[in-house]
């Protein structure tokens, strides 16, 4: 329960961190107001993590370590940005290459974990 | 304009939602029953993550994200659906690396722009960028080197030379050293070539620092360090949403990075070593120091497969104890048919699963559960270890460090104080090894010496279809 509730606190300190972020308020927030809000969000959503994967039970710690992996490929996100933004060729390039790495997590990685989890059965009932 | 806005609106909607579908379906990780609900939420949020930013106005052209794509997903979706189950831990290990490279690459690419801002990068956003690239660039090669050992094609043995920890120090501290020049020299812009030559400088020596790191650790440490890259991944990637100014890196990355950080406590603590000795004890260096108890003298009582059933075959409660060895042979299947026969016959059987048996946090119950084992009858060190007395035979299977009770009686052993099973409890013990070498601290196991212990020699995936033959004969 608890775990919710700081997720749900860290969701709402997110929301404030995005809508801050939007071109439309940035004329009025000053850089380092920004990125001072960056520091909330990383803070709140590693309290949260904290608080939930304690809870994860060493049962599931492989598929656990699968899935925090695809998660974490949402540097594909910013890898997207660099292989398609106005910028010299060879960055484009190298952000292709980053999309590339990034993908073969993203797909790979929910793609082990499902079947990784399809496999946990409990005993069946007796019939 | 008016349109720009609302597709930037739309964008930070997407990925609020990304980030709480990760968190909600990393909470349904919690249980058994809910994680895989749970997990394709995260899949969800993840797709909608980058639907949104395939909107994002700064991009012009969409050639090289679609080759990036398919060229992502041709590999990884044979990786996600071929690779077998017994070599999880290598996988795992190869997958942090692709996560490295990718924030590597981004963290290159941002200081390469960034030189190009009027003003320079900013304190921060260097900050960060340097940080990505750093430990990006050493979990690109630590993770290789860890999927080098655990696939077999780099020795799992620690490599140590002469002044390792020496030369180690200097590479550490000389990357460390330029990471701070780069951000005091380089954040207001200086430009010039000297910022481009240390940024490089760096980053080759982050590379090598991930190959120093992993060398000196031994096979039985994976865990440790599979999870400590699993951090670093998650950290690199947060640092590059700091970096760009995206919340939903942040958010990603600070969820990975505790939960790398949180397994590695884990694994330390089941190992009764601290972090700093994991990383920089190399274990095989100091063992020659340490004369654990010698067997000498001592004898242990072989038993044929047919003995060895016998006992199992009548016994009303039955633990079973996996370990690296089990994996090894590839005998989890056997082992599942054993307890279904034991159950048959009226016995109870149940798993003893320590936190680092195997290679990587949870490499047992994995094994079991693809083997058809009910989760119900995995059981934690915790959980268990009370138990062992009144069970009738603990069945040891290729595991041996994690069973050794010199961790509880013996202060002179290097695996003092580690949290054993307490196998010895039993009221008989049969051990299933390959033969009597030690395992990998390098010392003897009181646990096969003892007058109730039984070994049984041999393959571990043989030996028991043997027994199971003969508890079916009974």
């Amino acid at each position: 329960m608890t775990a919710l509730l700081t997720a749900l606190g860290a969701a709402a300190a997110f929301i404030a961190a995005t809508s801050g972020g939007t071109p439309t308020a940035a004329a009025s927030t000053t850089l380092i107001d920004a990125q001072i809000v960056e520091v909330y969000v990383f803070l709140l959503a590693a309290f949260t993590g904290f608080q939930i994967i304690t809870k994860v039970p060493p049962l599931l710690h492989t598929p656990l370590m699968a899935a925090t992996n695809a998660i974490s490929a949402i540097s594909l996100v910013a890898s997207i940005v660099i292989a398609g933004a106005e910028r010299p060729l060879y960055i484009n390039i190298m952000g292709m290459v980053a999309v590339a790495a990034a993908t073969i997590n993203v797909v790979g990685g929910f793609v082990i974990t499902d079947r990784m989890l399809k496999m946990f059965k409990k005993t069946e009932a007796p019939k | 304009m008016i349109d720009q806005q609302i597709g930037a609106l739309f964008v930070q909607i997407a990925y609020i939602g990304a980030s709480a579908a990760f968190i909600l379906g990393l909470r349904g990780l919690t249980k058994p029953d809910t994680a895989r609900r749970g997990m394709q939420l995260a899949a969800f949020g993840m797709l909608l993550a980058i639907i949104g930013t395939l909107l994002n106005h700064e991009i012009v052209s969409y050639e090289f994200i679609i080759i990036g794509l398919v060229v992502g997903s041709a590999i990884g979706l044979p990786m996600g659906l071929l690779v077998p189950m017994t070599a999880m831990p290598q996988r795992i290990a190869i997958s942090h690396m692709f996560g490295a490279l990718a924030v590597t690459l981004v963290g290159i690419a941002e200081f390469l722009h960034s030189r190009e801002y009027a003003g320079g990068p900013g304190v921060i956003k260097m900050t960060a960028i340097g940080f990505e690239t750093l430990f990006g660039a050493l979990t690109i090669t630590g993770s290789f080197m860890a999927f080098g050992k655990l696939q077999g094609f780099i020795s799992g043995q620690p490599i140590t030379f002469p002044g390792q920890k020496l030369i180690n120090a200097a590479v550490f501290f000389g990357a460390v050293g330029l990471y701070i020049a780069l951000v005091i020299t380089q954040s207001g812009g200086s430009g010039g070539d000297s910022g481009l030559i240390m940024f490089a400088v760096m980053t080759v020596l982050a590379l090598v620092i991930g190959v120093t790191l992993v060398l000196p650790i031994g096979g039985a440490d994976m865990p440790v360090v599979v999870s400590l890259l699993n951090s670093y991944a998650g950290l690199a990637a947060s640092a590059t949403g700091f970096a760009i100014g995206n919340n939903i890196l942040i958010v990603a990355g600070a969820l990975d990075g505790a939960s790398g950080f949180i397994l590695s406590i884990l694994m330390s603590k089941a190992m009764n070593r601290s972090f700093a000795n994991v990383l920089f004890g190399a274990f095989g260096g100091e063992k020659a120091a340490v004369s654990a108890k010698s067997a000498e003298g001592l004898t242990t009582r072989s038993v044929t497969p047919e003995d060895a059933a016998m006992r199992i075959g009548y016994a009303r409660n039955v633990i079973i104890v996996p370990g690296y060895g089990m994996a090894v042979a590839q005998a989890q299947h056997a082992v599942r048919e054993l307890a279904e026969l034991i159950e048959k016959r009226g016995g109870r059987v149940r798993f003893a699963i320590h936190p680092v048996a195997g290679r990587m946090p949870g490499h047992m119950n994995v094994l079991l559960a693809e083997a058809n084992v009910p989760y119900d009858h995995l059981f934690d060190l915790d959980e268990i270890n009370e138990e062992f007395h009144t069970c009738d035979v603990a069945l040891v299977l290729g595991a041996n460090d994690v069973t050794n009770p010199a961790a509880k009686s013996d202060p002179g052993s290097p695996i003092y104080g580690m949290p054993i099973l307490n196998v010895q409890d039993a009221e008989q013990v049969i051990v299933v090894k390959r033969g009597m070498a030690t395992g990998f601290a390098g010392i003897e196991n009181e646990l096969f010496y003892l007058d109730k212990t039984s070994m049984l020699f041999g393959d571990a995936k043989s030996v028991l279809s043997q027994v199971v033959t003969e508890v079916k004969g009974l």
